[in-house]
């Protein structure tokens, strides 16, 4: 072995690598590090897995991975949803490679063994050879728990996993106050970017309530908007209003633009000046309120809530994130639009995501690149830690345990590490 | 007929494969500003996700650049303070595989296959895709009225991109 290829292997135990303040940096690149988080994260708690709008008739299907496992989210003929193990229960093949559509079914390409949408065993050739050796009712696809919350439909493999409403706890309500960009039309998603960059999963799953890098990383992005839009969305650097917050079961929040987190609540300012157009075309068909209610839902919310593990719901869209291998992690941007709503201002929906977001966007690349120099250099020093530190000298505890602190710190990467901790750190 | 003269043959693609060729040499010397001088002022800069996708406007892409947009994304590609444009891969691109059918008014289409070889920091990535350009003649000049880059993955995941295709 050559010394360039040398990996240096962090022996030290699981509870020692997390600390309140810091993380060690091996938490990024350690295989086996990667692999436990599979088995006592990824497939031990709620992993959200699709939204009820890619599914709105019996028979509508989409396929997703939790880990390297991959599942069928699908609703059947009664209209239930069900997501189910993609492998058939004979020799393992998956069952659907499409990325999403609309199934009587799924047969197996390997042996025709076939499946009913809630995964039962309908059918397979030549059953003599099975007389007395199986059941068919013994041998559905197996079925994964799932709950439904606002739409969003998280799935788990562990059968005794708490009810979704107490997972979700205390980001309920921030939830609720996120789905409002409807502007009283249904959330609807609508289409989606997805990229994966060279690095571990947390490096991204930090980066939804750090709002420290924004200035920094998104320049070229703000330089690239009107300054009015640039200024509103940094406002938060200097704002005593804008906070991050802990909400629990790893859990949070960081509120940027404190003016629109309840768009239910209008304070009568002024639309913002580039969508005076659209204003005007909607206000053809549209009462004043609704014009208002529509162009002030436009860039979405002014906060991002972070689920742990694998879901954000970021200002205007969906951020989902899938764990690849220790050092490479898959990114979904899901485009959010108003389900029945004006076509004009969804169009507008979409083109502000494709702005910022995905591999070709003005904002998704620099966090790329940012996170991928992240990887690399987290090898260097072996017992340097990665800080998570930020804003400990002015976090504040409520009665209900929530932290609170301003909006460029570190609170929220800490409630992540502390939720990490308790399902890793047995060992 | 030779191949260079089944080339010239078609006055289409006579026209076509050397405004092509010389936007492939351009963006792989990142040459963005000369880039933008070859569009029509209506023009549109298309990288669908939805490999059927025709009605770009009414659907998710990774790109959908008007005028404005495009001068935004050289601008930011330019100005320095893009981390990934900064330090974007190397490109290396070959454009084939030509084929129109003909001159209608002023517009021709020319459908084609690109391969972009992209080196960084010790990975070369290799890009496929199907390209049509609308080209509009007009006062003996060519302009490019649209260009969709229909990536063979485009409905899989992508690294994020720090250079044009």
């Amino acid at each position: 072995m050559s010394a360039n290829s040398y990996q240096v292997i962090d022996t030290s135990a699981l509870k020692d690598r997390v600390q309140p303040d810091r993380i060690a940096a091996s938490l990024y690149y350690d295989p086996n590090v990667f692999e436990a988080e599979l088995d006592r994260i990824f497939y031990k708690t709620w992993i959200w897995v699709a939204h009820e709008s890619e599914l709105p008739n019996p028979g509508d299907f989409r396929t997703t991975m939790i880990g390297r496992q991959p599942v069928i989210v699908v609703r059947d003929k009664a209209g239930e949803v069900h997501v189910l193990e993609n492998r058939c229960r004979h020799r393992g093949a998956t069952v659907c490679e499409e990325h999403h559509g609309n199934a009587k079914g799924f047969t197996c390409p390997y042996h025709s063994w076939s499946y009913g949408l809630d995964g039962a065993l309908r059918a397979l050739p030549y059953g003599d050879g099975y007389e007395g050796v199986i059941e068919k009712s013994e041998l559905p696809l197996n079925h994964l728990q799932v709950g439904i919350y606002q739409g969003l439909i998280f799935a788990s493999f562990n059968r005794d996993i708490e009810p979704l409403d107490q997972f979700l706890g205390g980001a309920k309500p921030w939830i609720d106050l996120f789905m409002k960009q409807g502007a009283g039309y249904p959330i609807k998603a609508n289409g989606e970017h997805k990229f994966k960059f060279k690095g571990n999963w947390k490096i991204q799953l930090e980066n939804t309530t750090d709002l420290y890098h924004f200035p920094v990383v998104h320049k070229s992005w703000m330089k690239s908007i009107d300054d009015e839009t640039a200024a509103t969305i940094t406002s938060f650097m200097t704002s005593d209003q804008a906070f991050c917050r802990s909400l629990g079961n790893g859990h949070s929040l960081a509120v940027l633009v404190p003016e629109i987190v309840d768009l239910d609540q209008d304070d009568g300012a002024p639309l913002p000046e580039r969508f005076e157009a659209l204003a005007a075309s909607l206000a053809k068909s549209h009462t004043p309120e609704q014009v208002r209610r529509i162009v002030r839902s436009l860039m979405g919310v002014g906060f991002n809530l972070n689920l742990f593990p694998n879901l954000a719901l970021s200002m205007a869209f969906f951020r989902v994130l899938r764990p690849i291998s220790a050092e490479e992690t898959e990114i979904r941007h899901v485009a959010l639009a108003m389900d029945g709503g004006p076509e004009e201002a969804n169009r507008v929906r979409l083109r502000i995501h494709e702005h910022f977001q995905g591999p070709f966007g003005f904002g998704s690349p620099d966090d790329a690149e940012a996170w991928e120099r992240v990887q690399r250099g987290s090898h260097a020093g072996l017992d340097v830690p990665i800080l998570v530190n930020r804003g400990l000298n002015r976090e504040s505890t409520a009665a209900n345990g929530e932290k609170t602190a301003h909006a460029t710190d570190e609170t929220g990467m800490r409630e992540a590490y502390a939720k990490w901790h308790e399902m890793m750190g047995k060992d | 007929m030779d191949n260079a003269n089944l080339l010239l043959g078609n006055s289409a693609l006579a026209v076509a494969i050397p405004l092509i060729w010389h936007e492939a040499e351009l963006l792989d010397r990142k040459a963005y500003t000369e880039w933008l001088e070859l569009w029509s002022i209506d023009g549109h800069y298309v990288v669908p996700i939805d490999p059927n996708a025709e009605d770009f406007a009414a659907t998710l892409n990774y790109v959908y650049d008007d005028q404005e947009m495009r001068e935004k994304r050289v601008q930011r590609m330019t100005s320095g303070y893009s981390a990934s444009a900064s330090d974007a891969a190397r490109t290396v691109r070959t454009v084939s595989r030509f084929t129109s059918n003909g001159q209608h008014g002023d517009l021709i289409e020319v459908r084609s296959t690109q391969m972009v070889m992209a080196y960084k920091r010790g990975t070369t990535t290799l890009f496929g895709a199907d390209l049509t350009h609308r080209l509009r003649l007009t006062d003996g000049r060519v302009r490019i009225v649209e260009k969709v880059v229909r990536l063979i993955e485009a409905n899989e995941a992508l690294s994020a991109i720090g250079f044009l295709l």
